[in-house]
């Protein structure tokens, strides 16, 4: 930087010159980088509010009595109107009209049709949370019922994805036969293909098969997981032939050596299985609201959309009934959110 | 050692053991799988109602669609939606996923949140949303007046954003082919940006933190500025990484159908059907109206094809350009 001709008995002024320089530029240079960590903290500052604001506003919501709703400017925290009772009490009320110069106010009560009048002073806004409209809202479909179905309808999905992807895959992997990489060829094809195109005819085989409106319908068809077979298979080519030799050798039959070594070997891969197996069936929606009709069966999302679109204008309970339908998969998510993002990423799964 | 070989031997199995192993999956595969998709195939030469095969019908319901309006503007829909999403989901998830691939603090804690709403059912996500977007008491307008905005309709917005532009901007005339999307279907394509930028953030993510750390240090000793580095290093090393997203991105967006059905409308697809997505279309032809199965599946096979298409163009184009 500087000039290695520069006279010696300049040499030690020509070094501090530097130095003093090279601080300066390393200042400017820090404070820079302090700006642009800024902007970058500020740019994700933005991101997570975006991202949360919605869930907010949903638990807010659903927290808020029909009244505050009409609101506006709407509360971010659930606030309501208080007034004291004769008897010293307070009791919430909704704001009927006010008189700015008699300083009086109308109010009537939450939970009656009493109308009286206060002075405007005597009325006070306070926080309070309306955690009866869950029960409200649990209350005016067959929510217990949907919650069971979903239930029922993942825990036999996963189920039936383990054994049929663990027994398919040990095929494609460990066993040779005839046509087996056409065959696993022509089942990777097929996931290609989305849901909508056979949506059709799949519905025509199960009304064949009676099957519409029943468990089965909604369960039997995801038995088989192709992209989990993927999975696995590939995991299981990962676990050395000798291995496999030295078990058969000690006697041990191929089922038991899926059983006692393979699986045992491929927990990583079987939890992402369940996991976004899990997630897959929770939220699953198309295939449901076409095959089933009646609230018998009908899953979670099915019946959250129902209600969503019977509802219409109750928005608090219907916030309420979003927030209790997606509470168990986000509760689950604060937990493993590690696996559960890892297992979602690697099945291209987006819900 | 001929008991090896006999052990080596053992490995090719009769196609029965086979058999036992494949049977389970296989019978699922076939039933709810390979046939519906054959089916689907030949279901669009037939005439089904409700379920019940009235009549071979040959290539007349294609050419019904090739004459379907409705068919034709649910594609354009489409089309628009696809354009709106992928574009913006993939440059906002590449700028989050760059900003936290820095020495960040707290990265697990800003990656936790981006994920959430991908976790979270889209029926849920949708009611929200349409919530946030009420035209009179959503969260959306109130934000929009607090900065001095104008409340707008959203979801009951029928009328394009080129057009609403323009007569922002005061011109009274706009050429009726260049209304663009709804504001409406744009809502749409806001919750879908919202719902599916965490996956895109992980994946890209994973993408940046596999670039090798010595080609970023080979560019900062030859002086690279960031702007260079990123598109000279981290941009041609992530094209896998890229084309991966902009596919999968792509290929889940035309299958579009819960916001839809439940942000838009009554009816589904308003205001004045400028939201009617092609699944949401064959949904509404299938099982709705009358239950015209045939058509449906008609339509069924234009979506397969284009995606499939789809999928090979953008292979053919992107490929070219990926650095493996």
């Amino acid at each position: 930087m500087h000039g290695g001709a520069a006279g010696r008995g300049r040499t030690g002024r020509m070094e501090q010159t530097a130095t003093l320089h090279d601080r300066e530029l390393n200042a400017a240079y820090r404070v820079r980088r302090g700006v642009g960590k800024a902007g970058v903290y500020a740019a994700l500052a933005i991101g997570v509010v975006l991202m949360i604001v919605p869930f907010w506003w949903m638990i807010s919501t659903s927290l808020k009595s029909p009244l505050e709703i009409l609101e506006f400017p709407p509360t971010w925290i659930p606030t309501g109107h208080f007034a004291e009772r004769a008897d010293g009490t307070w009791e919430e009320v909704y704001i009927v009209s006010q008189d700015k110069e008699a300083g009086t106010t109308d109010v009537r009560s939450v939970d009656g049709d009493l109308e009286r009048t206060v002075t405007s002073s005597a009325v006070v806004d306070r926080i309070r949370f309306r955690f009866r409209n869950y029960a409200e809202a649990w209350s005016q479909a067959p929510f217990t019922r949907y919650y069971f179905n979903t239930i029922l309808i993942t825990v036999f999905v996963v189920i039936g994805v383990l054994v049929t992807s663990s027994l398919a895959a040990y095929a494609f992997a460990r066993m040779k036969f005839w046509g087996r990489d056409n065959i696993f060829l022509v089942f990777l094809s097929m996931m290609m293909v989305p849901q909508p195109v056979y949506l059709v005819p799949s519905y025509i085989i199960l009304v064949k098969l009676g099957w519409i409106d029943t468990y089965q319908a909604l369960i039997v068809p995801w038995f088989a997981h192709i992209f989990s077979i993927f999975l696995l298979r590939q995991h299981f080519k990962t676990i050395p032939d000798d291995l496999y030799d030295a078990a058969i050798i000690d006697g041990c039959s191929r089922f038991a050596f899926l059983w006692r070594v393979m699986l045992p070997l491929s927990k990583a891969v079987l939890v992402a299985v369940v996991i976004f197996t899990i997630v897959g069936t929770w939220n699953s929606f198309l295939w449901p609201l076409v095959m089933t009709n009646t609230p018998e069966v009908r899953p979670l999302q099915v019946g959250l959309a129902r209600f969503s679109q019977e509802q219409g204008t109750s928005h608090e309970l219907m916030m309420a009934a979003a927030a209790f339908s997606v509470a168990p998969l986000i509760i689950a998510y604060f937990f493993a959110q590690k696996q559960i993002i890892q297992s979602m990423a690697t099945s291209g799964l987006k819900g | 050692m001929i008991w090896l070989e006999n052990l080596r031997r053992k490995k090719f199995m009769d196609p029965l053991t086979a058999a036992f192993y494949l049977v389970p999956a296989g019978i699922i595969v076939v039933t709810f799988r390979m046939v519906p998709i054959a089916s689907a195939f030949i279901l669009s030469f037939f005439d089904v109602k409700m379920g019940r095969i009235r009549g071979f019908v040959g290539l007349a319901q294609y050419l019904d669609l090739f004459r379907d309006p409705t068919f034709f503007s649910s594609l354009g829909t489409t089309a628009y939606y696809v354009a709106g999403v992928v574009p913006a989901s993939l440059f906002l998830s590449l700028l989050a996923a760059v900003l936290l691939n820095q020495k960040i603090r707290a990265l697990g804690f800003y990656r936790t949140v981006f994920f959430l709403p991908v976790v979270t059912s889209l029926v849920a996500v949708s009611m929200v949303w349409k919530w946030i977007f009420h035209p009179r008491l959503g969260l959306l307008n109130y934000v929009f007046e607090v900065f001095g905005g104008n409340a707008m309709l959203w979801l009951e917005e029928p009328r394009g954003i080129f057009e609403m532009m323009a007569s922002g901007l005061g011109w009274s005339w706009w050429p009726d082919g260049f209304v663009g999307p709804s504001l409406a279907l744009i809502a749409v394509i806001i919750v879908a940006i919202w719902r599916g930028i965490g996956y895109n953030i992980v994946i890209f993510l994973a993408g940046l933190q596999n670039i090798p750390d010595q080609y970023y240090e080979a560019a900062r000793i030859d002086g690279a500025n960031p702007r260079g580095v990123f598109w000279r290093v981290t941009w041609p090393l992530l094209s896998p990484t890229t084309f991966y997203v902009l596919l999968s991105t792509t290929i889940t967006s035309f299958q579009v159908f819960t916001q839809i059905y439940l942000m838009t409308g009554p009816p589904v697809g308003g205001p004045m059907g400028t939201t009617k997505v092609i699944v949401y279309y064959l949904f509404e032809k299938g099982f709705d109206a009358g239950g015209n199965m045939g058509y449906a599946s008609a339509v069924a096979l234009i979506l397969f094809l284009i995606i499939l298409s789809l999928t090979l163009v953008q292979r053919r184009l992107v490929e070219s350009r990926v650095y493996y």
